[in-house]
């Protein structure tokens, strides 16, 4: 509904929108030639949007209250997870999934193949993440480190020893698992943002270390020429070695999905369940926590290891650039809008965020200004990510009891 | 052993620190009420520093005077900023205030990356030198070799910044309703305070340190571009946990002890790990007080 008193509530934004931008996107100073340029018609861009923007925000904060308090078994989620119960259905989408994983490098191009390589690497690094900060609760802003050691791991093995991909694949994990139990060791006693602060230290010394010690690393030019992965013992095509690389990533995708579904129900994984719901009662139920939080680092630091091996191999060259902070966040921005802890949230949230950007390569220069305004967007509609948790439920049937 | 030397990197790193304190008050304050890291507070201090270029080097094409120019362009620069920390509130976490820290946190990523391409698409990706416009104080001559005119300025408004954020937070009515909502939103709330206003409030006095900071540092410095918000932000963050996140002088001293490692590391040890040094002290604190220099422990219960 629109009405007067909403009309000049937007008006009123507008305004202060339009004052808000002024200096920046209507003036433009250039400070060497000492010029300045007047762009007006931004102002009217601005007052516009803000306009509409604004008639609409509040119904649309609305509704998503309405929609939160209403009964949850409406939701999409709900429906599809129902339908998925019927096993006829399951079937014929699991074999229509199947069917499109499996032709899709044969159908699309090269290029398209790659795009969902990346993705699908993105998804192991989502799940990975996913163990130390949806199941154990432990905010983690370094886990590209992770990721780096697993992608200098095979880069160093093979320019010093020549040690092949599939050799690698698993020393980049045990590597990389090592130093999640190195950098766990100073960091047990802290807490929430404590934690994070330090992670993030780490990931940045790691970069740093990567980059300076030019002897170890070759510092910021990195190592360059490192081999793809060969079919026993052949090696491929460029075009041949894209499919190949696109379908070890999807069985590293599928192995990631099954050992962590089993990780997640076992013992473990209850302990860190219990262990991010709260420390000391979990410790007073008699749980190990150094050893909770050891293995959650460990165990989510193996993947990055793996998926770093996989990068390596991918792009044939490292170096410190691509271990980045950054690189952290949008690992951890893939669990969040995914839903933390879910497994299909992470899968599809890291197909989303990667791809996204990929796709909106149409808007050129302007995709990362609508890619950061949809994840704000998406945080205020969809808090608990794309496809939230659902928590285990168990039922007692009254006729149980009855029995 | 240099003695001066070793002056003008004390004095370097005071300056350092001083530009970390403004940003680090941000950061500190808005965690100490909303428990939020706001991702996005670099980002105000780089859209600060823009403004202050804009103003400032549009009005030095008049034929104004320097000192007056710099006070305007610095005083829209702060009002500016101020307004769009108080607008970022309203929109991205103010809807976020029942949801997951997390969300929160991912917001203020999404807010962070919009405006870097906000200033980036709207201005350019250069850098830009600042005008120069202060003159060389005249009774800084004897000291010139360690303390230049900007550095003595920084020391100086951080201080005095510094003072009235004590004399707000302690004495003041508003100080008062900070210190209770941070201290528990709920019962702040039972006793009349208008915790929104209070919280608005905490991000326009953070935005406009920030800004303070961001208009500083480009007149020492000399050029900015759009980018200069992101490590500002995590070494802020870096000096606000060192200090213990939410207390207001650990922010300072965490700032301070930050700006000197960094100073006497790369003077005295290497300039390649210049941003490593910080983040090895903060670990080593860190270990040894997982709460921060100055944080409160908190007694925990289940």
């Amino acid at each position: 509904m629109i009405n007067l008193k909403k009309i000049r509530k937007a008006i009123l934004t507008a305004v202060w929108f339009m004052f808000l931008t002024f200096p920046l996107m209507v003036m433009k100073v250039n400070t060497i030639e000492n010029t300045v340029q007047w762009r007006w018609i931004n102002l009217a861009y601005i007052g516009i949007s803000a306009f509409i923007f604004s008639l609409f925000w509040e119904d649309l904060l609305k509704r998503r209250d309405n929609i939160a308090s209403k009964d949850k078994k409406k939701s999409i989620n709900n429906k599809i997870s129902r339908k998925l119960e019927n096993k006829k259905i399951r079937n014929i989408s699991l074999f229509v999934l199947i069917l499109i994983v499996v032709l899709f490098p044969f159908i699309m191009s090269m290029y398209q193949t790659s795009i969902i390589t990346t993705a699908l690497m993105y998804v192991v690094l989502g799940l990975g993440l996913n163990i130390v900060v949806g199941f154990g609760g432990l905010l983690h802003l370094g886990y590209a480190a992770f990721y780096a050691v697993g992608a200098y791991t095979y880069g160093l093995l093979y320019y010093h020893f020549g040690l092949s991909f599939w050799l690698c694949l698993p020393l980049g994990a045990l590597f990389s698992a090592l130093f999640g139990i190195i950098l766990g060791f100073p960091i047990l006693r802290l807490r929430g943002d404590y934690l994070a602060i330090v992670t993030l230290a780490f990931g940045e010394i790691t970069k740093l270390v990567l980059e300076n010690w030019n002897d170890f690393s070759f510092g910021p030019s990195g190592i360059a020429n490192i081999p793809r992965p060969m079919f026993f013992g052949i090696k491929l095509k460029l075009a041949e070695v894209t499919n190949f690389t696109y379908f070890i990533a999807i069985g590293l995708t599928i192995l990631t999905i099954i050992v962590i579904k089993r990780l997640e129900s076992s013992k473990i994984g209850r302990a860190w369940e219990a262990m991010r719901e709260d420390e000391i009662a979990c410790q007073s139920m008699g749980i190990d926590i150094t050893k909770a939080k050891l293995t959650a680092f460990s165990m989510g630091a193996v993947w990055a290891g793996i998926m770093g091996v996989l990068f390596a191999a991918k792009t044939t060259f490292i170096n410190p650039a691509s271990f980045t902070t950054w690189e952290s966040i949008v690992i951890l921005c893939v669990v969040v809008i995914g839903g933390m802890g879910s497994i299909p949230g992470v899968i599809v949230g890291a197909l989303i965020f990667i791809l996204t950007p990929e796709y909106l390569r149409a808007f050129s220069e302007y995709r990362m200004l609508i890619f950061g305004l949809a994840l704000v967007i998406m945080m205020i509609f969809r808090p608990g990510g794309i496809i939230p948790k659902i928590r285990k439920t168990h039922q007692f049937k009254v006729k149980e009891v009855k029995e | 052993m240099n003695l001066e030397y070793f002056f003008s990197l004390f004095l370097g790193g005071m300056t350092r620190g001083s530009i970390y304190a403004l940003i680090a008050l941000g950061y500190t304050m808005v965690y100490g009420i909303i428990k939020l890291i706001n991702f996005a507070h670099g980002e105000i201090y780089m859209i600060g520093a823009f403004t202050a270029l804009i103003i400032g080097g549009a009005l030095s094409l008049t034929s104004m005077n320097p000192v007056a120019i710099f006070i305007i362009a610095a005083i829209v620069a702060i009002v500016y900023s101020a307004a769009y920390g108080y607008t970022i509130e309203k929109i991205a976490y103010k809807p976020l205030r029942n949801a997951p820290r997390l969300s929160a946190l991912i917001s203020a990523i999404g807010v962070s990356i919009f405006l870097q391409n906000y200033v980036l698409l709207s201005q350019t990706s250069d850098f830009l030198p600042f005008p120069n416009l202060l003159p060389e104080f005249g009774f800084l001559k004897p000291v010139e070799n360690f303390l230049s005119t900007t550095q003595f300025l920084i020391l100086l408004s951080t201080a005095v910044v510094m003072i009235l954020l004590t004399i707000l937070i302690k004495f003041t009515k508003m100080g008062k309703a900070m210190r209770a909502t941070a201290q528990d939103q709920q019962m702040a709330q039972l006793v009349g305070i208008n915790v929104n206003r209070v919280i608005s409030m905490t991000f326009i006095i953070g935005s406009a340190t920030a800004a303070l900071g961001g208009v500083l540092i480009t007149t020492h410095i000399g050029q900015i571009n759009f980018y200069i918000g992101f490590i500002a932000g995590i070494k802020a963050f870096v000096a606000a946990v060192l200090g213990g996140i939410g207390s207001i002088p650990g922010a300072v001293l965490g700032s301070f002890v930050l700006g000197l490692t960094e100073s006497f590391g790369t003077g005295y040890i290497s300039s390649d790990y210049e941003d490593a040094f910080a983040f090895i002290i903060l670990i080593l604190i860190l270990i040894f007080k997982p709460s921060g220099l100055l944080g409160r422990k908190e007694n925990e219960k289940v």
